[in-house]
């Protein structure tokens, strides 16, 4: 690349003989010593750590690898089983699910939402502060054309942005003419089931349990990422002339209509839907339980019934839709894998050792003292 | 550069002082223009020549692609960085060089000459001289164009010049101009002449000139005898006039200095093909997830399309699938990033400083430091498997010094009594006001001998005084400078001055002499001159009494059979001198007068002036008649002259042949001389089973004795071959066998690997044995060819057999080559062999073979800087060269390879990624990384550490790798980098890539923050992969780097703090909410870093990673070390050991003492030789004396004939292969393998003789050293290997006395030369003659 292009052999000064070794050649001035410098630099003698893989220091790494990793997957692999976990499928694929029949007869034109519910039973009550998901499969946001089709110019509440949409919005760019507010393909196909969560209790009631929606975003992208176009302040006029997004059953100031904090932009479920996921099949934070008093377990163990406004098509492409709830502990939710890939990597450190010690006293026949075959 | 040429001469017409005549044929002026670019076309022409540069283009390709929205994957400032960063950087270099070169253009076309201009002397800048112009030139001026010379200050229009520059050769030469023009003295005569010149074309042939010169409708032919050629410095001469032939771009200096061939190594080679391989690769990947990509559009993407439509010109997944390969294209396009061969050029540029900047490479009597003058080629020095040698001033100083004489029958200057005291100097002051201070001589019997008046003595030096083409300059009184033609003519015309007999001046009619103290004037008949047929030449003198003399010095063979017949006996004398002389490596010269009467002299000039006349086979006849004359000479005696090695020349040819490099003498000299320097260096050895000599005249005659010497080294290592088996099981039969043990289980094995094999089909007619069957020739052979059998053995049909042959001997000597021939010997072993060549030379006869050779060395010697100028690389002493490859060279070639092992390990971990995340994203080119990671990666995150390693590592300290020679081999047999240490590395990094991708991916997938949201969002996804792989490639460069200084430190720590405070500010809120658009990361760093579950996903990923490379590195460094490694371990345990010094001192002290005594005895039996080492002849003295130069006939010496004659270097040498299992006593450390601990001394001989009494520091490799000499000895104490260790040993009482001696030696410490050493050994063998027949040992 940096094409040591040689010049051509030609040269002046060496013409003029200047250049000859002979010291002394011009006379004075040749008298200078030109010896190079003795730096440890320039001499290549800089001081150095020289490590060397001996057994010595090899084998003993390998143990204490082990010797970390396996105490830590226990603990991790522990942790994850303490953690409880509820899945439930509600796509509605199976005839005899509850969902069905919105699942197969969905339109995007219908004016009035189709709901179902699903029963389901905890086996084990869930204590602590319980986190509910919907989980997405065979959804792929993370399609390069996916991720990029958003401007977050936008979203961060520039009123020119907010006019005139990034191009990679397209085709969610326009509509009608209007400037579409979010523009893009992200926030066009935000999740929009409505989940509700009822407790049956011992005598048959349904008792709804109360769903907290804030605080289920990032704190950089609620305070930072994204803003109102001129502040919460009447969203309706900051929002005027601009169209909603082509899927939307309501424009994007209506999202929360009962919470300013929660409204246009920074509506949560918003922040959470336009965060988008690395692989295709997800999950994402929906709702989160509070935890009422320390003595009754935040869901007691029984059955539940979960109601859905049936709003988001997945079987179109042959998606899935999941509600999930957990319980969290200091390392998140249920991770079986970290602990069970941390004892397994300990142990085979540690399996590793043992079998490189043995190599190392049946096959070394080199002793401390210098043997250079030559 | 770019002016439209007319189309090419066919003949040059020159008129002189005819400006209008010579402007019809536009010929080039006097302006010379090396530069490239001016101001203007600096841009354009540069960008253009770098996007000649494939990758650069490539690049730019990558640049445009980006550009269209639906194929743009990345963003177009991740190519365009760092393209533009090279670019610059590029053009930056390339503006400064062309700076400078317009500045030196500048400063030579502005030079003042003196050109007649209308009759009068003007002063013009050199650009303005015009072809066809008079330029008057001064003493010492150089000559601004290729001139003919018309007139000169000198008498008959001659004029000397000193051609250094432009041939190198240091001697002047005489150019005397035609003689109607000589007449013209004066400006006004000159500017009448209107002389016209038809000549030939601009060419590069410095020696050859063809023209004719039409004045006065009279013809006359001009020569190169006439010409005085640009870069040529006026000598010796007030003033001369020239005409303008050849001005500026045609002169011959300019036609001769093309560009220089761009020189590639073969790790570029490598590289480039590498880099072919992967950018197919790339196609696959790009292929596959194309494949894909339909695959999932028509599967997926087209039912999803509610969600995700496609792009509006997407109509289909075929065409989407199409985008989509482009789109992979830009992504993959990392695994050749450009900062590769930037990256590359860096760390050759380091090198190349290291180069420059080594002290142990600055000589300092020249003031000269050794210098790089080609960047790119430093890798390559650590794979040299030939080295072609000039030999005059490159192995040897080219300084001749007046060694020997013989007078009458009577030999001087011979090495005084060994045992007597070091001989003095001669003072010659005292005796002669005339001396050259500088002289030296220590036999005080000639001196003498002289002062008594002996006349042949008298005659004798007179002759030197007179029998010369010397020329003398005498500044001031007695202050004379001779100018020789030759060296070897001026250290006698020296001698001849010390000795009384001062040549002071000659005019073309009389030499001036002072003899003993009185002006002499001689008549100068006749000279007949010097030519390589005659070989002699002859004055004829007239005394001042009248007497006519002649007097002839020439080689003995030819001087020898004109003798009168008067002098049998002292001819038989001196002849045999002669062969002592020859037999020590001396230049030698017969010297003979003859008495001649008036008459003889009168008939013998008139036949000589007819001969002279004669305008056919003017040569012939002259030489004819000079035969005439040159006959019953009367014999004075003979002259012995030292061809000086340089330093240091036999231990560095040692070395360089133990690290398994052979050297090759190229060399214009006779085959006596180069064979004599061949035993004087070292490269011919008592040792070798046979030396071959093929001076064959015809085609047959050389393949016949190819074929026979072939034929003879089969049989001898057959023969060899079985002398190990037998020793071998002698071997197993004796005790204390733990190291021979396994010694002789190698050689079994090298036995059995060497089955006869099957006829070759190279020629299957061919009688002699295969060609392939030359490859595991074992046992050491010489070949001596000269120039002639040569000739026919670089024919297209022999080429296969003469390199079969001449590669199978250890050293080839090829005398009386032409350079031509150099260059051709390079290039057929380039072609045959396939192996990296050195060529190394000093004089402008090796130019021919510095260029073709893979890299050229010029020594900055005597014989000016023309092969400097052409090499590659250039420093002032051969022994150097052992440094530049076994230093150097070697270390260069491992950080190439660490550096390129490493470099495409951590691209394909990088990219890698990308191809699996493919998989999940639907094969839509989306990246894994943020797009600032991609594009800061390879240029800010992970280059610096990779350099340092790069420009830094070492694997064993310099003196190691010049201690155990052995080291070097890796470099020629291409281990550290080839295709399958590629593969190696692209597996490990498709692995890394693996492990950085689906360990993330299964630990996130379901994996939540601590306070509830997922981790699996793509940010947080990113995120955590780059900084795994950052981790992990940190790691590896931490494991690959085995030198850390403080350098590597800065730079592995400060990349990764670099890594993520650079990350934290690119996901900061601040950048954030000034370009909203551009940094989507806003705050994933912070959150993401805090998360437990990343951290520990982290470094569950390098250790995956890690472990297995660190259990592969470990199995192959403790199951088969590599040399290296075992030299780093044993430095290792040296240092430990250093630190528990003194708990066993009292033990080693004893050890150390009793096999210090037999590394002096080592010492001491090799170098008995002399100096220059040609007493190897010792013990053959009736071979001597009977006038036959045994060296000569192929002197059969069995491997087991082993002579104890040999010197240290000898046995080094035969350690290589070692004949013997070494056995020694099984307490000290293994002294068979530590047998190159002793090759320190070989660069510093003190080291041998110092000892460890004042160097404790290094007391365990001295005792190695010591022991190993004692190995060495073993094969001559043959039948007993395990006697030599006791105290009692017979060697031991000896030696400590020459050690006391050597320590009573010069106070100025270690630092002995090799004579001292030479000379401790002399006063040793004076002490213990008993002791030396009793190690002769049996034979």
């Amino acid at each position: 690349m940096i094409t040591a292009m040689m010049a051509s052999s030609y040269n002046a000064k060496e013409e003029d003989g200047h250049h000859s070794g002979a010291a002394g050649h011009g006379g004075a001035g040749a008298d200078k010593s030109r010896k190079p410098d003795n730096t440890a630099f320039k001499q290549q003698r800089l001081p150095a750590w020289q490590p060397i893989l001996t057994a010595g220091t090899v084998l003993p790494a390998f143990f204490v690898i082990g010797l970390i990793f396996i105490p830590i997957g226990i603990g991790l692999y522990v942790t994850s089983n303490n953690i409880k976990e509820f899945e439930i499928d509600y796509t509605g694929v199976d005839s005899k699910s509850e969902c069905y029949a919105c699942a197969r007869n969905f339109s995007w034109n219908s004016t009035t939402p189709c709901t179902c519910s699903m029963n389901f039973t905890l086996e084990q009550p869930f204590e602590s502060n319980v986190f509910m998901y919907y989980g997405l499969s065979n959804f792929y946001q993370n399609h390069r054309r996916y991720v990029k089709s958003r401007d977050d110019s936008q979203l961060n509440g520039d009123p020119t942005a907010l006019k005139d949409p990034s191009k990679e919005c397209e085709p969610y760019r326009t509509s009608e003419g209007l400037p579409i507010a979010p523009c893009g393909a992200i926030a066009n196909s935000l999740f929009n089931d409505t989940l509700e969560l009822h407790y049956v209790d011992s005598n048959g009631t349904k008792v709804e349990i109360p769903l907290v929606k804030k605080g289920i975003a990032w704190w950089t992208d609620k305070h930072v990422k994204f803003r109102n176009p001129n502040g919460n302040t009447n969203l309706t006029v900051a929002f005027q002339g601009t169209s909603k997004p082509v899927n939307w059953g309501k424009p994007v100031y209506e999202l929360d209509p009962l919470d300013p904090e929660n409204n246009g932009f920074i509506n949560e479920d918003f922040i959470v839907w336009m965060r988008t996921a690395a692989l295709p099949t997800f999950r994402k934070l929906y709702r989160i339980i509070q935890k009422k008093s320390s003595t009754t377990p935040t869901l007691p163990s029984g059955r539940y019934i979960l109601s859905i406004t049936y709003n988001y098509p997945v079987l179109s492409f042959d998606g899935r839709k999941r509600m999930i709830l957990s319980t969290i502990s200091w390392m998140g939710g249920k991770n079986p894998f970290l602990g069970i890939a941390y004892i397994t990597v300990g142990s085979i450190c540690f399996f590793l050792g043992v079998v490189l010690l043995i190599i190392h006293h049946k096959y070394d026949n080199r002793n401390t003292s210098a043997d250079i075959p030559n | 550069m770019f002016r439209n040429r007319p189309p090419p001469e066919e003949e040059r017409r020159v008129r002189a002082n005819d400006r209008e005549y010579n402007e019809k044929f536009q010929y080039a002026s006097n302006c010379i223009t090396t530069s490239k670019y001016n101001i203007i076309t600096f841009l354009p022409v540069n960008l253009f020549e770098q996007f000649q540069e494939v990758a650069n283009t490539y690049f730019l390709f990558l640049l445009i692609l980006q550009l269209i929205p639906q194929i743009s994957s990345l963003s177009w400032f991740t190519t365009i960085v760092p393209l533009a960063l090279v670019l610059s950087i590029t053009a930056i270099k390339d503006a400064t060089d062309d700076y400078f070169r317009h500045k030196s253009d500048n400063q030579v076309n502005n030079r003042q000459s003196q050109v007649l201009i209308r009759g009068s002397i003007q002063k013009e800048k050199w650009m303005n001289v015009r072809v066809g112009d008079i330029i008057k030139l001064e003493n010492n001026q150089f000559v601004a164009a290729d001139l003919l010379l018309l007139s000169s200050s000198e008498p008959h229009g001659l004029c000397y010049i000193e051609t250094a520059e432009l041939d190198g050769e240091t001697n002047m030469k005489v150019r005397q101009s035609v003689s109607v023009t000589c007449e013209l003295g004066d400006p006004n005569n000159l500017a009448a002449f209107n002389g016209e010149v038809v000549c030939e074309p601009p060419n590069n042939k410095l020696d050859r000139f063809c023209g004719t010169l039409y004045w006065k409708d009279r013809k006359y032919s001009l020569t190169n005898q006439n010409m005085l050629l640009r870069g040529c410095v006026l000598r010796n001469t007030e003033f001369c006039y020239g005409l303008v032939i050849f001005a500026g771009p045609d002169t011959k200096l300019m036609q001769n200095s093309g560009r220089t061939k761009f020189k590639r190594t073969s790790i570029d080679r490598l590289m480039n093909t590498l880099v072919l391989w992967i950018f197919c690769f790339l196609v696959c990947m790009g292929m596959i997830l194309a494949v894909g990509n339909a695959v999932w559009e028509r599967e997926v993407g087209s039912l999803f399309q509610s969600y995700l439509p496609w792009d509006p010109p997407v109509d289909s997944f075929i065409f989407s699938a199409f985008l989509s390969f482009w789109s992979y294209v830009i992504i993959l396009n990392t695994v050749v990033p450009i900062s590769l061969y930037v990256s590359v050029e860096v760390i050759r540029l380091g090198h190349s400083y290291f180069i420059n900047w080594d002290r142990q490479m600055f000589c300092s009597q020249c003031n000269t430091a050794a210098e790089a003058r080609t960047t790119t080629l430093n890798e390559e020095l650590g794979q040299v498997e030939y080295i072609f040698s000039d030999k005059t001033g490159t192995l040897t100083q080219n300084i001749m010094t007046f060694n020997k004489c013989s007078i009458n029958g009577q030999t001087y200057g011979e090495a005084t009594d060994p045992l007597g005291p070091q001989p003095k100097k001669l003072d010659f002051t005292p005796f002669n006001s005339l001396a050259d201070p500088n002289f030296c001589f220590y036999d005080d019997t000639l001196l003498e001998s002289v002062k008594v008046g002996d006349c042949c003595t008298h005659e004798f030096f007179r002759l030197l005084s007179l029998c010369h083409t010397v020329m003398s300059e005498e500044k001031s009184e007695g202050e004379l400078v001779y100018k020789a033609q030759s060296p070897d003519e001026g250290a006698l015309v020296t001698a001849a001055r010390n000795f009384g007999f001062v040549f002071r001046s000659r005019t073309p009619g009389t030499i001036s002499t002072t003899e003993m103290g009185r002006p002499v004037t001689y008549a100068l008949l006749a000279i007949l001159d010097f030519n390589n047929i005659r070989k002699r030449m002859s004055v004829i003198v007239r005394n001042p009494e009248g007497r006519i003399r002649l007097y002839c010095k020439g080689a003995d063979t030819m001087l020898l059979e004109r003798l009168h017949p008067s002098n049998q006996d002292l001819m038989n004398v001196t002849s045999d001198h002669l062969n002592e002389y020859a037999a020590d490596g001396l230049r030698t010269l017969a010297l003979a007068y003859r008495d001649l009467s008036e008459e003889q002299w009168e008939t013998w000039s008139e036949r000589q002036r007819s001969a002279e006349r004669a305008s056919d086979c003017r040569e012939e006849r002259l030489a004819a008649v000079y035969e005439e004359i040159e006959q019953d000479m009367m014999l004075l005696g003979a002259t012995a002259i030292e061809d000086k090695l340089q330093e240091g020349v036999p231990e560095t040819i040692a070395v360089l042949s133990l690290a398994n490099i052979k050297v090759w003498v190229l060399t214009g000299d006779k085959q006596e001389t180069a064979v004599n320097i061949g035993y004087s260096c070292k490269m011919l050895t008592d040792d070798m089973a046979e030396v071959f000599i093929i001076s064959g005249n015809t085609v047959q005659c050389v393949r016949q004795e190819l074929r026979a010497a072939r034929q003879r080294m089969v049989e001898l290592s057959q023969s060899r071959e079985e002398g190990k088996e037998v020793f071998a099981e002698a071997c197993f039969l004796t005790p204390d066998l733990r190291g021979g043990h396994r010694e002789v289980t190698e050689e079994e094995e090298k036995v059995e690997q060497q089955p006869p094999s099957p006829v070759s089909s190279v020629s299957p007619a061919s009688p002699a044995p295969p060609l392939n069957l030359m490859d595991n020739i074992s046992g050491e052979f010489g070949l001596v060819i000269n120039g002639h059998s040569l000739a026919h053995a670089l024919e297209a049909d022999m080429e296969a057999e003469f390199v079969s042959t001449a590669c199978a001997c250890k050293a080839v000597i090829c005398c009386r080559v032409t350079p031509l021939q150099k260059a051709q010997v390079v290039e057929l072993i380039k072609k045959h062999k396939r192996a990296v060549t050195l060529a190394v030379g000093d004089g402008a006869n090796d130019i021919s073979m510095i260029k073709s050779a893979h890299i050229g060395v010029g020594i900055s010697g005597q014989e000016g800087n023309q092969a400097v100028l052409a090499s590659d690389y250039s420093f002032s002493q051969f022994r150097f060269l052992q440094r530049l490859l076994l230093v150097h060279g070697r270390w260069s070639y491992l950080r190439m390879c660490r550096f390129l092992c490493y470099f495409f390990y951590k691209n394909f971990a990088f990219t890698m990624v990308h191809f699996w995340f493919g998989f999940f994203c639907g094969f839509s080119a989306q990246t894994v990384y943020d797009q600032y990671f991609i594009t800061l990666y390879n240029i800010v995150y992970t280059s610096l550490p990779v350099l340092a390693m790069g420009i830094f590592d070492q694997d064993v300290p310099d003196d190691r790798s010049l201690e155990y020679p052995k080291l070097y081999e890796p470099g020629q047999l291409n281990l550290l980098f080839n295709k399958k240490e590629f593969f190696i590395c692209i597996a490990q990094g498709i692995y890394t890539s693996v492990v950085l991708f689906f360990v993330p991916y299964a630990v996130l997938s379901d994996a939540t923050q601590s306070s509830g949201e997922p981790l699996a969002d793509y940010q947080t996804f990113a995120v955590t992969t780059a900084t795994a792989l950052v981790i992990v490639v940190s790691v590896q460069i931490a494991l690959d780097t085995g030198y850390w200084t403080i350098i590597n430190h800065v730079f592995i720590w400060g990349s990764l703090g670099l890594y993520f405070s650079i990350m934290l500010a690119l996901h900061s809120q601040t950048l954030f909410r000034i370009f909203p658009n551009q940094f989507h990361f806003v705050g994933t760093a912070q959150s993401t870093l805090l998360q437990p579950v990343v951290w520990l996903t982290i470094a569950l990923a390098t250790a995956i990673c890690v472990v297995p490379v660190l259990t592969f590195r470990f199995l192959k460094l403790d199951l088969r070390p590599q040399l290296s490694d075992t030299v780093r371990y044993t430095q290792l345990v040296r240092l430990k050991k250093r630190k528990l010094a003194g708990r066993s001192a009292g033990e080693r002290g004893w050890r150390g003492a009793s096999t210090m005594s037999e590394g002096r005895l080592g010492a001491r039996s090799g170098s008995r030789r002399s100096g220059y080492a040609f007493a190897h002849q010792e013990g053959f003295g009736e071979l001597i004396t009977s006038g036959k130069n045994m060296r000569l006939s192929s002197l059969v010496l069995g491997s087991f004939g082993s002579k104890h004659s040999s010197s240290w270097i000898d046995t080094l040498r035969r350690k290589k292969h070692p004949p013997t299992p070494t056995c020694t006593s099984g307490d000290c450390s293994p002294a068979p393998s530590s047998i190159c601990a002793s090759v320190p001394p070989l660069s510093n001989s003190s080291s041998m003789m110092g000892g460890s009494q004042d160097t404790p520091i290094e007391e365990e490799s001295d005792t190695a050293t010591v022991q190993s000499v004692a190995v060495s000895l073993s094969p001559e104490t043959n039948g007993a290997p395990a006697a030599p260790q006791g105290p009692g040993h017979p060697h031991s009482t000896a030696p400590s006395s020459a050690a006391e001696r050597s320590q009573a030696g010069p106070p100025a410490g270690w630092t002995l030369s090799l004579g001292a050493v030479q000379e401790a050994l002399f006063g040793w063998r004076n002490t213990a003659p008993c002791t030396n027949s009793a190690s002769s040992g049996p034979t």
